[in-house]
This record gives structure tokens, sequence and C-alpha cells, in this order.
């Protein structure tokens, strides 16, 4: 792949990533940039490994070879406090908002403000309702997280993980099972809140429109390789047959829609005993 | 043949990478309880839901079978003539044997269960792996107050147990059977010895706690994060505690009581 178009402004920097879970090889040698104050999107579809390029990213996996940088530290050579004092300034969105079920809303935005900070309540009080009014949730401080739609659960986690005021912010399939209000209103939030605290964020998505509506700079990753990078502009003009039929949505492509099996009429002409 | 003895190595192989992991664990959780210790309220709020919650199950439990071993003690000790020295034989059994190994058993069915459960989503519903990227520990923050906790409830349940117990002996002993009332006391209170007899008892049922809380905090950790991998977790809890809980109690036994 060719690197030398990238931005050298870079806030994390993953090189040469290769990642295997068992037999299956996740990456394959690949290197992305997230450049600062931008959104990046990673796209590609389920069961592609995204979901473990946050966790490697965020030091809760460790790569087989290759080198993550988070603002200047190499992830994975950190010590434990190091790391922990690495993570404080990143946020991270779970696909299921992961809020803690015990405590309601309030007491889970202000949990990383009360595990990490000594303020006083009544400041906390203050920081987890602008972090609440941001996501346009005030009025849902005391609601517990079973009495939350899905789109709501996830806004909440947003407020809960810009609390501590991040550099960064990983979303992991924010537009997953939404509605279409919900959809708009996430996508919103990331584009704001990038701009408005001067964050950088990493999404990553299967969902085409949504996420090109809102990224900088796309990679699309399939089979352990990147098969497509560029603005979602140039995305959307790929000559690659495989962004193309990612893009587009096309049932089969070079992406098959069968999972690899023996020839069909074989198959039903055969006994059905197993071997 | 040979699939049966590659089958049994590949068993204890699992089982003794299992074992390593949960020595792992717990010696995360007992050097996590360094930081919990500035933080009694975490340690508290589970000794309620683990403890106090366990109360009544604890006190009906202990209450028959008081009122059984008054039953039985009575028929047999009446037939020597003896049936003065009920109290004895209920207070010995409660506390030696009865009160840590019966309510360690209902800790493990009623809270074990419990912890395993709420463990095991907490991992399927990715709290924990939230909590770690929010730089929160979770095992200093959610493992180890639990643990203290089942581990300082444990003795307390034990002794409540034996307390009710020894109460459900005597009205079944004095008030139905009609044994004095004076010598069911007084006999237990010459025979029982302070060392010997609550101590011993107070030592298992801390081993006891120990043992339960640790199997069901790591069953919970180490569950598969699925619906089914949560319920052989919690299985897995109730049956390895049970187990664990005889076994410890004969070796206990046989060294504490064993030169007697």
């Amino acid at each position: 792949m060719d690197n030398s178009g990238l931005p050298q402004n870079s806030l994390v920097s993953v090189q040469n990533l290769s990642f295997s879970r068992g037999n299956k090889k996740i990456f394959d040698d690949i290197s992305l940039e997230f450049e600062r104050g931008k959104i990046t999107a990673i796209m590609g579809p389920s069961g592609t490994g995204k979901t473990t390029l946050l966790k490697l990213i965020g030091g809760q996996l460790f790569p087989e070879q290759g080198t993550i940088i988070v603002d200047g530290n190499n992830v994975h050579r950190l010590r434990r406090s190091e790391l922990y004092n690495l993570r404080k300034r990143m946020g991270m969105l779970f696909q299921s908002g992961a809020l803690l079920t015990d405590m309601n809303v309030f007491d889970n935005v202000a949990f990383p403000l009360r595990e990490h900070t000594h303020l006083p309540e009544s400041m906390i009080r203050t920081l987890v309702l602008m972090k609440l009014q941001a996501v346009g949730l005030r009025g849902a401080r005391n609601l517990m997280p079973n009495e939350l739609s899905g789109g709501m659960a996830r806004r909440i986690a947003l407020a809960r993980a810009i609390a501590l005021d991040p550099m960064m912010i990983m979303y992991d399939e924010p537009f997953t099972g939404q509605d279409p209000i919900s959809k708009g209103a996430l996508v919103h939030l990331i584009k704001s809140l990038n701009t408005i605290l001067s964050l950088t964020s990493i999404v990553v998505s299967h969902d085409v429109q949504e996420t090109a509506a809102i990224a900088d700079y796309i990679y699309v990753i399939s089979e352990g390789k990147i098969v497509g990078q560029g603005t979602p502009k140039e995305i959307e003009q790929s000559d690659s047959d495989w962004v193309q039929q990612f893009m587009t949505g096309a049932a089969d492509g070079p992406a098959h829609f069968h999972y690899p099996a023996k020839d069909y009429v074989d198959d039903l002409l055969s006994t059905g005993k197993r071997y | 043949m040979i699939e049966f003895l590659q089958q049994l190595g590949q068993n204890t192989r699992t089982g003794f990478t299992k074992l390593g992991r949960g020595t792992f664990f717990l010696f995360q959780t007992i050097s996590g309880i360094l930081s919990v210790l500035p933080r009694p309220r975490l340690v508290l709020n589970q000794m309620y839901s683990i403890g106090v919650l366990s109360f009544l199950i604890i006190t009906i439990s202990g209450l028959f079978v008081g009122m059984v071993l008054g039953l039985q003690g009575y028929y047999i000790l009446s037939d020597f003539g003896a049936e003065e020295t009920l109290g004895v034989m209920v207070a010995a059994s409660l506390v030696r044997e009865l009160g840590p190994v019966v309510s360690a058993l209902l800790f493990a069915g009623r809270a074990g269960s419990a912890l395993t459960a709420e463990i095991g989503l907490m991992k399927a519903t990715e709290q924990l792996s939230g909590m770690e990227m929010m730089a929160v520990d979770p095992i200093k923050r959610i493992i180890s107050p639990r643990f203290l906790a089942g581990f300082l409830s444990m003795p307390l349940l034990a002794a409540l147990f034996s307390a009710v117990g020894i109460i459900g002996g005597q009205m079944v002993g004095s008030g139905l059977l009609g044994v004095d009332e004076g010598a069911y006391w007084s006999q237990m209170q010459a025979k029982l010895d302070f060392q010997d007899d609550i101590i011993n008892g107070v030592i298992k049922s801390i081993v006891f706690g120990f043992i339960a809380s640790w199997i069901a905090l790591f069953e919970g950790y180490d569950a598969i994060p699925t619906s089914e991998g949560v319920s052989r977790a919690t299985t897995r809890t109730v049956v390895n505690s049970a187990f664990s809980i005889l076994g410890l109690d004969f070796i206990l036994t046989a060294l504490m009581f064993g030169d007697n």
C-alpha cells in the first residue's frame, strides 16, 4: 500500500500490524494513520476485525507484529500505569454502550469522574449535567440503563466517554441497529463533538451513507488488508471492484454471497452421511 | 483407547491451565484489596447484597437444622438416659460442623451463583472491558470488593446459622420434649471449649468463605461471554464450591480434631 500521500500530523499511527485469532489472520501487515482533529472511518464487512482494531489501539489486545503509536506512546510497550494514564485520554464508545447496569444514567456519566478525580460532588454534578446536555439527555439522568432505548444508551455512553475530556474517541459501530432518527442524531453528535471539543475520532462502521457523510478519511478493510482508502469522494469513485461492491451493497462480487462449500449438485445428490 | 488417553490428557491440560488462571486471578484480587481499603463503601454495599440478603435463608435453614438435631439427638440420648446433654450435642454439631458447612453450601448456592451470573453478564455486556477502557481496573473496582465482602460475610453467616440452630434445638428439646432448660444451657457451657470448638468453627467458615468467593468470582470472570457460557459457569460455581467445601471440611476436621 502506498503511504506517501498520508498526513504527517497523526495522533494514532498503526504500523505494519498483524494479528490472528486461532488460524484466521485478522490483520495482515496493515498500516493506518489517524490525523489529529479529523474523523477517520474504518469500513468493511462484519467480521473483518474492526472492533479488534479498536481493542488493539486501546491496548486491550496485543498484536503479533507491528506497532501502534498513540500520541507518541507505543501502546504495547507502556507499563500498566502508563497505559491506564493514556486510556484516561482515550474515550471509547462500545457497540452495546456498555453502561453499568447497576447505576442510573447520572452515576454512569459521573463514574469516570469519581474514579479518577477528587472533585467535590457539586462540581461533578455540574460536569455531568453539561455532558448530558451535550448529548441532549439531561432530562434522562434518573433513568436506569434498562429503561433506555438503544440510541439513548449510546448517547449516554458517549456522554460518559467525553466526561474526562479525552483527546480522542473511538466509536465501535455507532449506527448499527438504530432507527433513522437515532442515526441522524448520532451522525450529528459525532460530527459536532469532534469540532466543538477538537477531538480526533475513529469511527468503525459498515453503514456506508452515515459514515461517508461525516468522515474526513476512510479506510476500507477486507480480509486483513486495506482494499481502499481516501476521502469519501475518492472512495466513491474508486475503481476497485471490492470497494464498489461494499459501497453499493451488491450481493455478489469479489466478496462472495456463498460461504465456501462443495459443489451444490454434488452436495444435494450425496447421501448426507457424515464422514 | 488412544482416543480416550488423548481426551484424558487434553482434559488434564485444560484443568491445569484453568487452575493457573485461577491462581493468577486470586493473586490479582488479593493485591487489589489494598486499593479497596480506602473505599469501605464499595465493600459495605457488597456485604449488603452478599451477606444481609442471605440472612433469611440462613436463619430459616439454621432454625430447621437445629430443630431436627434436637429431635434426633433426644431420641438417641434418651436411650442412655442422657437427654440432659442434648445441648452439648446440638451445639457441638452446629459449631464444629453443620454451621460452617451448611451455611457455606447455602452461601455458594445463594450468593456465589449470583456473583458468577453478575460478573459473567458484566463481561458479556462489555461492562468489564468498558471499565478497562475508562482506565478503571475491573479487578480492583468490581472483583476485590466482592471478594472481601464474601470473605467477611461468611463467618458472620455461619455464626448466625449456629446461633439460630442452637435456639431451634432448645425450642424442640425443652419446649416440646421436656429436657430441662437449665441443663440444656449449662451442659453446653461446661462442655464446649472456646478454642477447640468455636475458634476452629470460625476458622473453617473463613476458609470456606475464601474458597466459595474465589470460585464464584473466578467462574464469572472466566465465563464464556454468552448466555450459555454464563449459565454453565453458574452451575460450575455451585458444583465446584460444594466439592471444595466438603473436601476441605474433611481435611480441616482431620487437622483440628485429629488428636483428641
